[in-house]
């Protein structure tokens, strides 16, 4: 189980970025994450992944405080975390980040199961480096797909769908849905309704703070109803 | 051979107890092994310089020469004058690597002139792999000069590494380029310490469609000084591509000096240089991956050298 226990992050302007956040992710739960941009997602993922340390409060894992540990330890005990903008790399190729990522060479077989996953022909991408040659589409899907291959208890993806297109996204979301079935936690950052549609739990992060929060079945409706009105839904609410 | 230039040639070379080809193994300013082959014949210079000539006959296939150079101790100053005669449309992998190694505090020096006349049609990689080794305090000095002439339609890729115990390098390459001739340069340097390398690369493009492309990648630690110029001259109807890119670590430098001469409406000629520290995403990037700081730097430094 992860928690995040009354979590903010100030910037040195005295700028609030997250306030006082606390959310429950039990094991195998899939959790999105939506909102507004500039509401404090990203930043939030970064705090779990051990990227940015928190000002105030505590990252737990299975009931034991974390939020001491770097990212490397963090990355140890099973935490993954999907870049939202991937970073490159030149003279490193899509077959070496795999199998960096997955901690052991890869067969032919496992490179085209990674990669086909996020809809990468593998023969045309496993040998080219990770940098500034990939559009910005295959480079998010290759991020992506290091994730994957990592195969952690916890995986956070943040906001996988963008410069994703239609026939590869179907894809993607089949393998959210097949890592939900194998009891695998994760945290999606995402605007996409497709992908809040297999989410166990919605979580509306706006303004760094939790503005609404439950089951999807509970969650969704109102948020449908609040993209018809064009907003975003106002107060916190915690639906049990 | 003694155990050192054995030792040089496995990393400078590949060599495992033999070559497989056309070979000649230079120790300390001699010879101690050489062989030729039906299409590769290695002989001494002409013209009574230290060094060889190696001339492959027209249309030759897949064929491979060895030569290369080791000094192995302090207080040798070696030069060799090595020239390449490569008949029209043949195509050969030329190995020339270089090692320089001293356990004493005198100074171990290797100083290589390499000219390639390269024939009609004709395909050559040529790959130079440096390296310095040995705990004594004497300087290990490589300076390469590498000439190159390709007549139409020919093709070099030139592979040129090295990473590391040389105490200073000055590299020298010009070229000259026929119609359609084509012309791949790939440099790999790190250099530490208080090491100096200097790369001077001049490419003279004078036959229409003739094409290069010269990229270097180094990476400078320690108070290490690198200075890299190139210079790419269009005389026809070219293109011409030169990239610096350097990673800059502790209190090294790095100068960058492009040039680019068009002396003809249709010359296309682009240089782009970088150099800066490790960008701080891609280590963190690393470490999300389970590595930890140290291991993730020299992940990246290794696949940028690769």
């Amino acid at each position: 189980m992860l928690e995040i226990r009354n979590v903010g992050w100030t910037l040195p302007d005295g700028a609030d970025i997250l306030k006082d956040v606390s959310i429950t992710i039990g094991e195998g739960k899939l959790v999105v994450i939506t909102g507004p941009n500039g509401g404090g997602k990203t930043t939030l993922a970064k705090v779990v992944a051990g990227l940015v340390r928190p000002t105030t409060g505590s990252i737990w894992l299975d009931g034991k405080d974390i939020t001491h540990m770097d990212i490397t330890q963090r990355a140890l005990q099973g935490i993954s975390y999907g870049f939202q903008q991937p970073v490159r790399f030149k003279g490193l190729t899509v077959r070496e980040l795999m199998e960096l990522s997955a901690g052991h060479d890869l067969d032919m077989d496992g490179l085209c199961d990674l990669l086909g996953k996020v809809g990468l022909c593998t023969l045309d991408y496993i040998d080219r480096d990770v940098d500034g040659s990939l559009s910005g589409g295959e480079i998010k899907r290759v991020e992506i797909a290091s994730v994957l291959a990592r195969g952690t208890r916890i995986m956070i993806f943040d906001e996988p769908e963008a410069g994703i297109d239609l026939w590869s996204f179907n894809s993607l979301v089949s393998a959210f849905e097949r890592l939900k079935d194998s009891h695998h936690t994760m945290i999606i950052i995402s605007h996409q309704q497709r992908i809040i549609e297999i989410a166990d739990e919605i979580i509306v992060l706006a303004d760094g703070g939790i503005r609404l929060s439950g089951l999807r079945e509970d969650v969704l409706p109102l948020l449908l109803e609040s993209e018809m009105a064009g907003y975003c839904p106002v107060g916190k609410k915690v639906i049990a | 051979m003694n155990k050192i230039t054995e030792k040089l040639l496995g990393i400078v070379a590949g060599y495992k107890g033999k070559f497989d080809g056309a070979f000649n193994i230079r120790e300390d300013g001699g010879c101690v092994a050489r062989q030729s082959t039906e299409n590769i014949q290695i002989t001494a210079h002409r013209e009574g310089k230290p060094g060889l000539e190696v001339h492959v006959a027209p249309g030759t296939r897949d064929e491979k020469v060895y030569i290369p150079a080791c000094v192995t101790k302090g207080d040798v100053d070696d030069l060799t004058y090595n020239d390449f005669y490569i008949g029209d449309g043949a195509r050969v992998t030329i190995v020339a690597g270089c090692g320089v190694h001293t356990d004493d505090a005198g100074e171990a020096r290797h100083n290589g002139v390499h000219r390639f006349f390269i024939g009609k049609g004709a395909t050559v990689t040529y790959d130079e792999k440096h390296v310095g080794t040995g705990t004594g305090q004497g300087a290990r000095r490589i300076n390469p000069v590498t000439e190159a002439i390709l007549e139409e339609d020919a093709s070099l890729t030139m592979d040129t590494v090295q990473l590391g115990g040389v105490q200073s390098t000055i590299r020298k390459t010009e070229a000259t380029l026929a119609a359609r001739a084509k012309l791949i340069i790939r440099e790999r340097l790190m250099t530490d310490g208080d090491e100096t390398a200097e790369t001077d690369f001049v490419v003279t493009l004078n036959g229409d469609d003739s094409a290069t492309h010269v990229v270097s990648r180094s990476v400078a630690k320690g108070r290490s000084r690198q200075r890299f110029v190139s210079r790419l001259v269009g005389n026809a109807r070219c293109s011409g591509h030169s990239e610096c890119d350097a990673i800059l670590a502790d209190n090294a430098v790095v100068t960058a000096a492009p040039q680019l001469d068009a002396y003809n409406e249709d010359a296309s000629l682009i240089h782009e240089a970088a150099i800066g520290k490790i960008a701080g995403e891609q280590i963190l990037k690393l470490r999300t991956l389970g590595l930890t700081e140290e291991q993730a730097v020299n992940r990246i430094i290794q696949g940028f050298l690769k």
